[in-house]
């Protein structure tokens, strides 16, 4: 058998995930469980005023949408850590940067991408204004695998630790504070019809800054965590 | 010339020299700092809109500039451990962490002080201040990912990662008060161009930031010291230095 390229072996290496993930369905489900029960908790905590719910529902998709990113990002890598097959991966020819991509790229398919899709239910369920709704989705879209690079770097560094729980999110918080900052600015700025072009602009530059730089993190990461 | 790098290697030889800087060092430093809280309390003048309350930036302002630098330091020593494997680099950046992460809040509590009396209130989310509560935290991460591996060796390499993934913060704490609208004041003290601010109060200010670079270096120094006698707990030159009884 010849050997994959390159390609090949990274388009292998998503399906894979992806396969994995849709064997277990309620693991795709969980993230949106998570997020529609949090959004049910917070009409208790504020009281069901629609519009104090309306005010505050940008910030509130966003931190629930960031805060289902950080609980999934941590098995990211688990259980290939635990059978093996990430040291597999890290001897094979390939290079790590691309097949890491993968990784991410078939978590954020699995759960910021979903949410993304599904958050407009949820800004209704929030009484968010209609004309913020496509604004959400975008910066959801854009935030979310912003998220999902980042918050691997933050998997790859504790997969290793028996007690990574708590600590990945003193880890990978602090780095997705700007991106809260600017996407629920924009869906603030969607609601009273302001300009989001520049906040939605800036989520793209962190992206690209991600997608460049943080598969180097991750990278090295991993190497960290298998080489103990 | 060659040689000092390789020494630089060297557990002893750094337990030595940084033993014997500090020996004058440490007690110039806080010399130093006696003498510059005397000179920014007693000797300058009353601010004229402030008060006295503006005294407290002889304290907020050092502390602020060497957290921020401080984590510069931290970051670039972890760099040089993983690039090249410098044992010595990475028992300086774990000794950083715990100083800067103190800066900071030091940083963040005589800012919450000083606030109450002159902007009403002991904080504001604005741009500065929330990014340098970032910066504690990321502080803060690194000292928990250090402490959360049993393997001391990954510990270091881990931690340099992510304190060079956390310098992206710095530029943006940096010139958080240039890009956003934000409740605190432009740095006042320019290297090009004119202070803003009167020599009679600038100096003491000048003085207390070298001082507080001073300190920091004692105390990541102190810091280091104990590390090495900890890694080399099981080494001849610490039980020759221990039953020699020059570790006090």
């Amino acid at each position: 058998m010849s050997e994959p390229s390159t390609w090949q072996f990274c388009r292998r290496l998503l399906r894979r995930q992806l396969v994995l993930a849709f064997r277990r369905p309620i693991e795709i489900a969980n993230p949106l469980l998570f997020f529609a029960i949090v959004v049910a908790l917070f009409p208790l905590g504020l009281g069901p005023a629609p519009d104090r719910l309306a005010q505050f529902a940008p910030g509130i998709l966003w931190i629930i949408a960031l805060l289902a990113n950080l609980l999934t990002s941590e098995t990211v890598f688990r259980g290939d850590f635990e059978d093996g097959s990430l040291e597999q991966l890290l001897l094979a020819p390939q290079p790590l940067y691309l097949s890491v991509l993968a990784y991410i790229g078939a978590h954020w398919l699995v759960t910021g991408f979903l949410l993304s899709l599904v958050s407009p239910l949820f800004a209704v369920m929030l009484n968010l204004p209609v004309q913020a709704v496509a604004t959400l989705i975008v910066s959801l879209l854009l935030g979310t695998a912003v998220l999902s690079l980042v918050g691997c770097i933050g998997a790859a560094l504790t997969v290793g630790l028996k007690r990574g729980g708590m600590l990945i999110s003193l880890l990978i918080l602090p780095f997705y504070m700007p991106v809260l900052i600017f996407a629920s600015n924009a869906v603030q700025n969607a609601v009273i019809g302001a300009a989001v072009g520049p906040q939605l602009a800036i989520i793209g530059a962190m992206l690209c800054l991600a997608v460049a730089l943080a598969p180097f993190a991750i990278a090295a990461g991993l190497r960290i965590s298998v080489d103990t | 010339m060659w040689s000092f790098f390789h020494k630089l290697g060297s557990p002893p030889w750094l337990y030595r020299i940084s033993g014997s800087i500090l020996r004058w060092l440490l007690p110039i430093t806080l010399l130093a700092l006696a003498g510059g809280v005397l000179w920014a309390l007693l000797v300058t003048p009353v601010d004229f809109r402030q008060g006295n309350s503006y005294r407290i930036m002889y304290l907020h302002v050092p502390a602020a500039i060497v957290a921020m630098a401080g984590y510069y330091i931290m970051a670039i020593a972890g760099g040089i451990s993983l690039i090249w494997k410098m044992k010595m680099a990475d028992v300086a950046m774990k000794a950083c962490a715990p100083v800067g992460a103190a800066l900071t809040f030091l940083a963040l509590v005589s800012g919450a002080v000083w606030g109450k009396p002159t902007w009403g209130t002991y904080w504001v989310w604005d741009a500065r201040i929330t990014s340098v509560l970032i910066l504690f935290f990321l502080y803060l991460g690194v000292i928990a990912l250090y402490e959360a591996y049993d393997n001391k060796e990954a510990a270091s390499k881990a931690c340099a990662v992510l304190s060079l993934v956390g310098m992206v913060n710095i530029p943006i704490i940096y010139k958080s008060v240039d890009w956003w609208y934000s409740l605190h004041q432009p740095a006042s003290i320019k290297f090009t161009g004119n202070s803003t601010m009167d020599p009679s109060m600038l100096y003491p200010l000048l003085w207390m930031i070298v001082t507080f670079y001073a300190l920091f270096a004692c105390c990541v120094m102190m810091n280091m010291r104990a590390e090495l006698l900890e890694r080399g707990s099981r080494t001849r030159w610490v039980r020759d230095l221990a039953t020699s009884g020059e570790v006090r």
